[in-house]
Protein backbone atom coordinates (compact mmCIF):
# COMPACT_ATOMS: atom_id res chain seq x y z
CA UNK A 1 0.00 0.00 0.00
CA UNK A 2 1.24 3.32 -0.93
CA UNK A 3 -0.60 5.75 1.02
CA UNK A 4 -0.41 5.70 4.72
CA UNK A 5 -1.67 3.14 6.62
CA UNK A 6 -5.43 3.68 8.12
CA UNK A 7 -4.73 1.66 11.07
CA UNK A 8 -1.39 1.20 13.02
CA UNK A 9 -0.51 -0.74 15.71
CA UNK A 10 2.12 -0.21 18.49
CA UNK A 11 2.85 -2.42 21.51
CA UNK A 12 3.19 -1.17 24.75
CA UNK A 13 4.04 -2.59 28.26
CA UNK A 14 0.21 -2.70 29.13
CA UNK A 15 -0.55 -4.20 25.95
CA UNK A 16 -1.50 -3.14 22.00
CA UNK A 17 -2.58 0.12 21.33
CA UNK A 18 -4.88 0.81 18.09
CA UNK A 19 -4.22 4.28 16.39
CA UNK A 20 -7.31 4.65 13.88
CA UNK A 21 -6.44 7.21 10.92
CA UNK A 22 -8.68 9.99 11.24
CA UNK A 23 -8.25 11.79 7.86
CA UNK A 24 -10.15 8.69 6.10
CA UNK A 25 -13.74 7.64 6.03
CA UNK A 26 -14.61 5.68 9.10
CA UNK A 27 -15.80 2.89 6.42
CA UNK A 28 -12.59 2.75 5.52
CA UNK A 29 -10.52 2.23 8.33
CA UNK A 30 -13.28 -0.51 9.87
CA UNK A 31 -12.50 -2.49 6.19
CA UNK A 32 -8.76 -1.92 6.97
CA UNK A 33 -9.05 -2.68 10.56
CA UNK A 34 -10.81 -5.93 9.69
CA UNK A 35 -8.42 -7.30 7.51
CA UNK A 36 -6.05 -6.66 9.87
CA UNK A 37 -7.27 -8.15 12.43
CA UNK A 38 -7.71 -11.54 9.91
CA UNK A 39 -3.84 -11.46 8.88
CA UNK A 40 -2.86 -11.37 12.08
CA UNK A 41 -3.10 -14.87 13.89
CA UNK A 42 -4.59 -13.22 16.83
CA UNK A 43 -6.09 -16.67 17.82
CA UNK A 44 -3.41 -18.45 18.73
CA UNK A 45 -1.96 -15.90 21.24
CA UNK A 46 -2.31 -17.50 24.57
CA UNK A 47 -2.84 -14.59 27.27
CA UNK A 48 -5.34 -12.26 26.60
CA UNK A 49 -4.01 -8.79 25.14
CA UNK A 50 -5.43 -5.18 25.91
CA UNK A 51 -6.47 -3.10 23.76
CA UNK A 52 -6.54 0.56 24.15
CA UNK A 53 -7.58 2.26 20.46
CA UNK A 54 -6.91 6.35 19.64
CA UNK A 55 -9.55 7.91 17.20
CA UNK A 56 -7.33 10.86 17.22
CA UNK A 57 -9.27 13.90 16.04
CA UNK A 58 -12.24 11.87 15.46
CA UNK A 59 -15.63 11.60 17.19
CA UNK A 60 -18.04 8.91 17.34
CA UNK A 61 -21.17 8.05 18.53
CA UNK A 62 -21.70 5.50 21.18
CA UNK A 63 -23.29 3.29 18.75
CA UNK A 64 -20.09 3.35 16.44
CA UNK A 65 -17.95 2.93 19.32
CA UNK A 66 -20.22 -0.43 20.60
CA UNK A 67 -19.27 -1.28 16.34
CA UNK A 68 -15.81 -1.23 16.69
CA UNK A 69 -15.31 -3.06 20.54
CA UNK A 70 -17.66 -5.81 19.28
CA UNK A 71 -15.32 -5.70 16.00
CA UNK A 72 -12.17 -6.42 17.89
CA UNK A 73 -13.89 -8.49 20.50
CA UNK A 74 -14.97 -11.17 17.88
CA UNK A 75 -11.13 -11.87 18.29
CA UNK A 76 -11.24 -13.72 21.26
CA UNK A 77 -8.20 -13.33 22.57
CA UNK A 78 -8.27 -9.20 22.37
CA UNK A 79 -9.84 -6.97 25.26
CA UNK A 80 -10.84 -3.47 24.59
CA UNK A 81 -9.88 -1.79 27.27
CA UNK A 82 -10.21 1.87 26.37
CA UNK A 83 -11.57 4.18 23.42
CA UNK A 84 -10.21 7.95 23.29
CA UNK A 85 -10.61 10.90 20.88
CA UNK A 86 -9.07 13.77 21.58
CA UNK A 87 -12.59 15.79 20.51
CA UNK A 88 -15.78 15.78 22.57
CA UNK A 89 -19.21 17.24 21.82
CA UNK A 90 -20.09 20.55 22.83
CA UNK A 91 -22.54 18.98 25.07
CA UNK A 92 -19.96 17.63 26.90
CA UNK A 93 -17.60 20.19 26.70
CA UNK A 94 -20.62 22.42 28.28
CA UNK A 95 -21.37 19.30 31.01
CA UNK A 96 -17.48 19.40 31.78
CA UNK A 97 -17.66 22.93 32.57
CA UNK A 98 -20.40 23.30 34.41
CA UNK A 99 -19.43 19.99 36.61
CA UNK A 100 -16.14 21.84 36.85
CA UNK A 101 -16.85 25.47 37.68
CA UNK A 102 -17.87 26.85 40.78
CA UNK A 103 -20.56 28.38 40.66
CA UNK A 104 -21.61 31.21 43.15
CA UNK A 105 -25.06 31.39 46.00
CA UNK A 106 -24.77 35.08 47.01
CA UNK A 107 -27.25 35.07 49.46
CA UNK A 108 -27.71 33.18 53.21
CA UNK A 109 -29.44 29.66 52.92
CA UNK A 110 -32.13 29.72 55.39
CA UNK A 111 -34.05 27.48 56.85
CA UNK A 112 -36.08 24.86 54.27
CA UNK A 113 -34.19 25.68 51.51
CA UNK A 114 -31.98 23.52 49.73
CA UNK A 115 -29.35 24.51 47.20
CA UNK A 116 -28.55 21.68 44.67
CA UNK A 117 -25.90 22.74 42.38
CA UNK A 118 -23.89 20.65 39.88
CA UNK A 119 -20.37 21.50 39.86
CA UNK A 120 -18.70 23.37 43.32
CA UNK A 121 -20.64 25.37 44.99
CA UNK A 122 -18.87 28.75 46.90
CA UNK A 123 -22.14 30.16 49.46
CA UNK A 124 -21.45 33.98 50.20
CA UNK A 125 -23.46 34.28 53.11
CA UNK A 126 -24.19 31.49 56.28
CA UNK A 127 -25.76 28.31 55.99
CA UNK A 128 -28.54 28.29 58.50
CA UNK A 129 -30.02 25.69 60.71
CA UNK A 130 -32.51 23.98 58.64
CA UNK A 131 -31.04 25.14 55.17
CA UNK A 132 -28.96 22.35 52.81
CA UNK A 133 -26.35 22.97 50.19
CA UNK A 134 -25.73 19.95 48.04
CA UNK A 135 -23.44 20.09 44.80
CA UNK A 136 -21.83 16.96 42.90
CA UNK A 137 -18.24 18.73 43.92
CA UNK A 138 -16.88 20.13 46.64
CA UNK A 139 -18.85 22.94 48.77
CA UNK A 140 -16.86 26.06 50.32
CA UNK A 141 -19.18 28.36 52.70
CA UNK A 142 -17.55 31.71 52.96
CA UNK A 143 -19.28 32.17 56.57
CA UNK A 144 -21.00 30.19 58.87
CA UNK A 145 -21.59 26.83 57.75
CA UNK A 146 -24.66 25.94 60.68
CA UNK A 147 -26.81 23.22 58.46
CA UNK A 148 -26.60 20.50 56.42
CA UNK A 149 -23.68 20.32 53.56
CA UNK A 150 -23.29 17.39 51.20
CA UNK A 151 -20.30 17.21 48.67
CA UNK A 152 -20.30 14.76 46.04
CA UNK A 153 -23.76 13.87 46.30
CA UNK A 154 -23.59 11.64 43.17
CA UNK A 155 -20.75 9.58 44.65
CA UNK A 156 -17.47 11.31 44.45
CA UNK A 157 -15.71 10.91 47.03
CA UNK A 158 -12.32 13.32 46.63
CA UNK A 159 -14.77 16.16 47.14
CA UNK A 160 -14.33 18.29 50.37
CA UNK A 161 -16.32 20.78 52.18
CA UNK A 162 -14.71 24.00 53.71
CA UNK A 163 -16.14 26.31 55.83
CA UNK A 164 -14.71 29.93 57.46
CA UNK A 165 -17.27 28.99 60.54
CA UNK A 166 -17.50 25.05 60.87
CA UNK A 167 -20.56 23.79 62.85
CA UNK A 168 -22.90 21.66 60.62
CA UNK A 169 -26.18 20.06 62.12
CA UNK A 170 -24.39 17.22 59.39
CA UNK A 171 -21.64 16.40 56.93
CA UNK A 172 -22.38 14.41 53.60
CA UNK A 173 -19.60 13.44 51.45
CA UNK A 174 -21.07 10.69 48.89
CA UNK A 175 -22.24 7.75 50.59
CA UNK A 176 -20.49 8.91 53.99
CA UNK A 177 -22.23 11.25 56.80
CA UNK A 178 -21.52 12.56 60.17
CA UNK A 179 -23.40 14.35 62.42
CA UNK A 180 -23.03 17.40 65.34
CA UNK A 181 -21.78 15.94 68.90
CA UNK A 182 -25.23 15.79 71.16
CA UNK A 183 -23.95 18.82 73.20
CA UNK A 184 -23.92 21.95 71.87
CA UNK A 185 -20.71 23.46 70.28
CA UNK A 186 -19.37 26.86 69.16
CA UNK A 187 -18.00 25.45 65.94
CA UNK A 188 -14.54 26.11 64.92
CA UNK A 189 -12.98 28.22 62.34
CA UNK A 190 -11.13 27.73 58.63
CA UNK A 191 -12.12 23.91 59.00
CA UNK A 192 -12.49 21.54 56.20
CA UNK A 193 -13.96 17.59 56.22
CA UNK A 194 -13.11 15.13 53.77
CA UNK A 195 -12.89 11.10 53.72
CA UNK A 196 -10.38 9.43 54.99
CA UNK A 197 -9.75 5.93 55.49
CA UNK A 198 -13.49 5.55 54.72
CA UNK A 199 -14.78 8.59 57.26
CA UNK A 200 -15.26 11.69 57.18
CA UNK A 201 -12.84 13.41 59.11
CA UNK A 202 -12.00 17.31 59.91
CA UNK A 203 -8.89 18.97 59.40
CA UNK A 204 -7.39 22.98 59.60
CA UNK A 205 -8.11 24.39 56.17
CA UNK A 206 -4.37 24.46 55.65
CA UNK A 207 -3.96 20.99 56.19
CA UNK A 208 -5.95 19.62 53.32
CA UNK A 209 -4.30 20.78 50.27
CA UNK A 210 -1.77 17.65 51.34
CA UNK A 211 -4.42 15.27 51.17
CA UNK A 212 -6.35 16.78 48.24
CA UNK A 213 -3.92 18.58 45.87
CA UNK A 214 -6.02 18.25 42.80
CA UNK A 215 -9.05 20.04 44.13
CA UNK A 216 -9.85 21.76 41.00
CA UNK A 217 -12.64 20.27 39.46
CA UNK A 218 -11.11 21.36 36.31
CA UNK A 219 -8.19 19.31 36.26
CA UNK A 220 -10.01 16.45 38.10
CA UNK A 221 -12.50 15.65 36.22
CA UNK A 222 -9.72 15.90 32.97
CA UNK A 223 -7.33 13.58 34.88
CA UNK A 224 -10.82 11.49 35.48
CA UNK A 225 -10.86 11.63 31.40
CA UNK B 1 -47.58 57.35 50.60
CA UNK B 2 -49.20 54.60 52.65
CA UNK B 3 -47.76 51.36 53.77
CA UNK B 4 -48.86 47.70 54.54
CA UNK B 5 -47.11 46.01 56.83
CA UNK B 6 -47.19 42.30 57.38
CA UNK B 7 -46.69 40.70 60.68
CA UNK B 8 -45.40 37.51 60.51
CA UNK B 9 -43.36 34.89 62.35
CA UNK B 10 -44.08 31.13 60.92
CA UNK B 11 -44.30 29.73 64.10
CA UNK B 12 -47.62 30.50 66.14
CA UNK B 13 -47.56 31.82 69.40
CA UNK B 14 -44.99 34.22 69.85
CA UNK B 15 -46.78 37.34 69.83
CA UNK B 16 -47.90 38.53 66.25
CA UNK B 17 -51.39 39.72 67.35
CA UNK B 18 -49.81 41.38 70.54
CA UNK B 19 -47.17 42.85 68.26
CA UNK B 20 -49.82 43.85 65.44
CA UNK B 21 -52.32 45.61 68.52
CA UNK B 22 -49.62 47.36 70.30
CA UNK B 23 -47.97 48.37 66.48
CA UNK B 24 -51.56 49.69 65.61
CA UNK B 25 -52.16 51.64 68.93
CA UNK B 26 -49.07 53.09 69.01
CA UNK B 27 -49.03 54.75 65.42
CA UNK B 28 -52.35 55.87 65.89
CA UNK B 29 -51.11 57.59 69.24
CA UNK B 30 -49.02 59.33 67.17
CA UNK B 31 -51.65 60.17 64.88
CA UNK B 32 -51.38 58.24 62.10
CA UNK B 33 -54.40 56.85 60.01
CA UNK B 34 -53.88 52.84 61.03
CA UNK B 35 -56.29 49.88 59.63
CA UNK B 36 -55.23 46.18 61.33
CA UNK B 37 -56.17 43.26 59.21
CA UNK B 38 -56.64 39.85 60.64
CA UNK B 39 -56.39 37.77 57.91
CA UNK B 40 -55.92 34.53 60.46
CA UNK B 41 -59.45 33.05 59.05
CA UNK B 42 -60.95 30.68 61.66
CA UNK B 43 -58.78 31.44 64.26
CA UNK B 44 -59.34 35.32 64.76
CA UNK B 45 -57.80 36.89 67.84
CA UNK B 46 -56.81 40.28 67.45
CA UNK B 47 -60.01 41.80 67.84
CA UNK B 48 -60.44 40.34 71.15
CA UNK B 49 -56.76 41.81 71.90
CA UNK B 50 -58.04 44.89 70.71
CA UNK B 51 -61.38 44.62 73.06
CA UNK B 52 -63.68 44.92 69.83
CA UNK B 53 -65.25 41.84 69.68
CA UNK B 54 -68.77 42.88 70.02
CA UNK B 55 -68.73 45.27 67.22
CA UNK B 56 -68.00 42.40 64.77
CA UNK B 57 -70.92 42.23 62.16
CA UNK B 58 -69.10 41.74 59.06
CA UNK B 59 -65.61 40.09 58.38
CA UNK B 60 -63.12 40.49 55.86
CA UNK B 61 -64.51 36.91 53.97
CA UNK B 62 -67.64 38.79 53.44
CA UNK B 63 -65.82 41.63 51.91
CA UNK B 64 -63.65 39.15 49.49
CA UNK B 65 -67.01 37.67 48.58
CA UNK B 66 -68.61 40.51 47.99
CA UNK B 67 -71.35 40.52 50.50
CA UNK B 68 -70.87 43.86 52.21
CA UNK B 69 -68.54 46.60 51.39
CA UNK B 70 -65.00 46.83 52.75
CA UNK B 71 -66.23 50.42 54.80
CA UNK B 72 -68.81 48.10 56.35
CA UNK B 73 -66.83 45.58 57.60
CA UNK B 74 -64.37 47.93 59.23
CA UNK B 75 -64.70 48.86 62.78
CA UNK B 76 -63.44 52.10 64.47
CA UNK B 77 -61.54 51.82 67.53
CA UNK B 78 -63.32 52.93 70.79
CA UNK B 79 -60.34 54.92 71.98
CA UNK B 80 -58.72 56.51 68.79
CA UNK B 81 -60.80 57.89 65.61
CA UNK B 82 -58.46 56.78 63.05
CA UNK B 83 -57.76 53.29 64.05
CA UNK B 84 -59.87 50.41 62.42
CA UNK B 85 -59.86 46.76 62.62
CA UNK B 86 -60.66 44.66 59.39
CA UNK B 87 -61.67 41.24 61.07
CA UNK B 88 -60.81 37.94 60.30
CA UNK B 89 -63.71 35.26 60.01
CA UNK B 90 -64.60 32.67 62.40
CA UNK B 91 -66.31 30.31 60.52
CA UNK B 92 -64.91 30.53 57.21
CA UNK B 93 -61.81 28.29 55.76
CA UNK B 94 -58.79 30.28 54.85
CA UNK B 95 -59.15 29.01 51.13
CA UNK B 96 -62.34 31.56 50.80
CA UNK B 97 -59.87 33.98 50.80
CA UNK B 98 -57.10 34.61 48.12
CA UNK B 99 -54.05 36.52 47.57
CA UNK B 100 -55.86 38.49 44.63
CA UNK B 101 -59.08 39.64 46.77
CA UNK B 102 -56.11 40.25 49.18
CA UNK B 103 -54.42 42.88 47.07
CA UNK B 104 -57.78 44.30 46.16
CA UNK B 105 -58.70 45.16 50.01
CA UNK B 106 -54.91 46.56 50.98
CA UNK B 107 -55.19 48.74 47.96
CA UNK B 108 -58.08 49.86 48.70
CA UNK B 109 -57.34 50.43 52.34
CA UNK B 110 -54.25 52.25 50.86
CA UNK B 111 -56.03 55.29 49.60
CA UNK B 112 -57.87 56.20 53.12
CA UNK B 113 -55.04 55.22 55.43
CA UNK B 114 -51.49 55.70 56.48
CA UNK B 115 -50.34 52.43 57.11
CA UNK B 116 -52.23 49.33 57.02
CA UNK B 117 -50.73 46.16 59.76
CA UNK B 118 -51.84 42.55 58.58
CA UNK B 119 -51.55 40.14 61.26
CA UNK B 120 -50.26 37.15 59.96
CA UNK B 121 -51.32 33.49 60.84
CA UNK B 122 -48.82 31.02 61.79
CA UNK B 123 -47.77 28.65 59.34
CA UNK B 124 -46.19 29.27 55.64
CA UNK B 125 -49.50 27.91 53.62
CA UNK B 126 -52.79 29.31 51.94
CA UNK B 127 -53.10 31.78 55.11
CA UNK B 128 -49.29 32.99 55.16
CA UNK B 129 -49.65 33.35 51.12
CA UNK B 130 -52.82 35.60 51.58
CA UNK B 131 -50.90 37.97 54.26
CA UNK B 132 -48.33 38.16 52.67
CA UNK B 133 -49.69 38.92 48.91
CA UNK B 134 -50.85 42.69 49.34
CA UNK B 135 -47.57 43.90 51.95
CA UNK B 136 -44.75 46.44 50.67
CA UNK B 137 -43.01 45.52 54.09
CA UNK B 138 -42.48 42.69 56.46
CA UNK B 139 -41.94 42.91 59.98
CA UNK B 140 -40.82 39.21 61.67
CA UNK B 141 -41.49 38.56 65.02
CA UNK B 142 -39.45 36.18 66.79
CA UNK B 143 -38.36 35.20 70.24
CA UNK B 144 -35.36 33.92 71.90
CA UNK B 145 -35.97 30.55 71.33
CA UNK B 146 -34.21 28.30 68.53
CA UNK B 147 -37.58 26.58 67.46
CA UNK B 148 -38.79 30.33 67.09
CA UNK B 149 -35.57 31.73 65.50
CA UNK B 150 -35.23 28.20 63.16
CA UNK B 151 -39.42 29.40 61.88
CA UNK B 152 -38.12 32.91 61.63
CA UNK B 153 -35.35 31.97 59.20
CA UNK B 154 -37.67 29.93 57.02
CA UNK B 155 -39.91 33.09 56.68
CA UNK B 156 -37.62 35.62 56.00
CA UNK B 157 -36.15 32.99 53.50
CA UNK B 158 -39.55 32.38 51.88
CA UNK B 159 -40.20 36.65 52.08
CA UNK B 160 -37.55 37.03 49.93
CA UNK B 161 -38.40 35.29 47.39
CA UNK B 162 -41.68 37.44 47.37
CA UNK B 163 -41.49 41.01 46.02
CA UNK B 164 -41.17 42.25 49.52
CA UNK B 165 -37.82 44.67 50.26
CA UNK B 166 -35.60 43.08 53.33
CA UNK B 167 -38.17 42.16 56.25
CA UNK B 168 -37.37 43.88 59.63
CA UNK B 169 -37.23 41.76 63.05
CA UNK B 170 -38.91 42.02 66.60
CA UNK B 171 -37.57 39.93 69.08
CA UNK B 172 -40.27 39.11 71.39
CA UNK B 173 -40.63 37.89 75.22
CA UNK B 174 -36.92 38.65 76.34
CA UNK B 175 -36.13 37.10 79.58
CA UNK B 176 -32.84 39.56 80.67
CA UNK B 177 -32.28 36.57 83.45
CA UNK B 178 -31.98 34.15 81.02
CA UNK B 179 -29.86 35.97 78.50
CA UNK B 180 -27.18 36.19 80.95
CA UNK B 181 -26.91 33.17 81.99
CA UNK B 182 -26.86 31.98 79.26
CA UNK B 183 -29.90 29.88 78.34
CA UNK B 184 -31.21 31.88 75.86
CA UNK B 185 -29.75 32.56 72.55
CA UNK B 186 -28.51 36.35 73.16
CA UNK B 187 -29.96 39.56 71.01
CA UNK B 188 -26.92 39.38 68.83
CA UNK B 189 -26.72 35.72 68.65
CA UNK B 190 -30.17 35.68 66.78
CA UNK B 191 -29.11 38.72 64.79
CA UNK B 192 -26.09 36.78 63.56
CA UNK B 193 -28.37 33.92 61.98
CA UNK B 194 -31.02 35.59 60.45
CA UNK B 195 -28.81 38.06 59.28
CA UNK B 196 -31.49 41.13 58.83
CA UNK B 197 -32.22 44.78 60.43
CA UNK B 198 -33.56 44.45 63.91
CA UNK B 199 -36.27 46.82 64.93
CA UNK B 200 -36.88 46.36 67.83
CA UNK B 201 -36.81 44.36 71.31
CA UNK B 202 -39.77 43.89 73.90
CA UNK B 203 -39.57 42.13 77.21
CA UNK B 204 -41.41 39.49 78.52
CA UNK B 205 -44.03 41.12 80.49
CA UNK B 206 -46.97 40.36 82.86
CA UNK B 207 -48.43 43.52 82.27
CA UNK B 208 -48.53 42.74 78.27
CA UNK B 209 -50.66 39.84 79.11
CA UNK B 210 -52.89 41.33 81.52
CA UNK B 211 -53.93 44.41 78.90
CA UNK B 212 -54.42 42.09 76.42
CA UNK B 213 -57.26 40.46 78.53
CA UNK B 214 -58.38 42.88 79.36
CA UNK B 215 -58.90 44.02 75.46
CA UNK B 216 -56.70 47.17 76.31
CA UNK B 217 -53.53 47.02 74.53
CA UNK B 218 -50.62 48.06 76.52
CA UNK B 219 -49.20 50.51 74.15
CA UNK B 220 -51.75 52.56 75.96
CA UNK B 221 -49.87 52.89 79.17
CA UNK B 222 -47.04 54.86 79.22
CA UNK B 223 -45.46 53.74 82.56
CA UNK B 224 -45.13 50.25 81.64
CA UNK B 225 -41.71 49.13 79.87
CA UNK B 226 -42.88 47.19 77.39
CA UNK B 227 -45.00 49.78 75.94
CA UNK B 228 -42.00 52.12 75.66
CA UNK B 229 -40.81 49.36 73.20
CA UNK B 230 -43.57 49.16 70.96
CA UNK B 231 -44.13 52.94 70.91
CA UNK B 232 -39.86 53.22 69.94
CA UNK B 233 -40.89 50.41 67.19
CA UNK B 234 -43.57 52.68 66.06
CA UNK B 235 -41.22 55.82 66.06
CA UNK B 236 -38.79 53.23 63.58
CA UNK B 237 -41.11 52.68 61.22
CA UNK B 238 -42.08 56.53 61.05
CA UNK B 239 -38.71 56.35 60.46
CA UNK B 240 -37.43 58.01 63.54
CA UNK B 241 -33.79 57.21 64.54
CA UNK B 242 -34.53 55.64 67.93
CA UNK B 243 -31.59 54.49 69.38
CA UNK B 244 -31.81 50.75 69.60
CA UNK B 245 -30.72 50.34 73.67
CA UNK B 246 -30.31 46.83 74.61
CA UNK B 247 -32.78 46.31 77.60
CA UNK B 248 -30.12 44.39 79.36
CA UNK B 249 -27.49 47.27 79.43
CA UNK B 250 -29.54 49.93 80.03
CA UNK B 251 -30.90 47.61 83.19
CA UNK B 252 -27.32 46.96 84.32
CA UNK B 253 -26.85 50.91 84.54
CA UNK B 254 -29.89 51.41 86.33
CA UNK B 255 -28.97 48.97 88.42
CA UNK B 256 -25.75 50.07 88.92
CA UNK B 257 -27.27 53.43 89.54
CA UNK B 258 -29.81 52.20 92.06
CA UNK B 259 -27.37 50.21 93.97
CA UNK B 260 -25.26 53.30 93.90
CA UNK B 261 -28.01 55.10 95.90
CA UNK B 262 -28.57 51.96 97.88
CA UNK B 263 -32.27 51.19 96.38
CA UNK B 264 -33.32 47.87 95.86
CA UNK B 265 -35.07 47.38 92.20
CA UNK B 266 -38.67 47.76 92.10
Amino acid sequence: MSQKPLVMIKGTRDGLTLFLSDDAPFHAVKEQLIDMLNQDDFDEVDSLITIKVELGNRLLHTDEKEELKTLIQSKRRLVVQDIVSHVITKQEALALKEASDIHLHTRPVRSGQVVDIVGDVLVIGDVNPGGTVKATGNVFVLGALRGIAHAGYEGNTDVVIAASLMNPVQLRIAELYSRAPDYETDGVYMECAYIDDGQIIMDRLQHVMKKRPVINGFERSVLNV
Amino acid sequence: MSEAIVITSGKGGVGKTTTTANLGTALALMDKKVCLMDTDIGLRNLDVVMGLENRIIYDIIDVAQGRCKLKQALIKDKRFDYLFLLPAAQTSDKHDLSPEAMIEMVNELKQEFDYILIDCPAGIEQGYKNAVAGADHAIVVTTPEKSSVRDADRIIGLLEQEEITSPKLIINRIRNHMMESGDMMTIDEIIQVLSIDLLGIVQDDDEVIKASNHGEPVALNPNIKSSISYRNIARRILGESVPLQSFDQEQTFMTKVKKFFGMREK
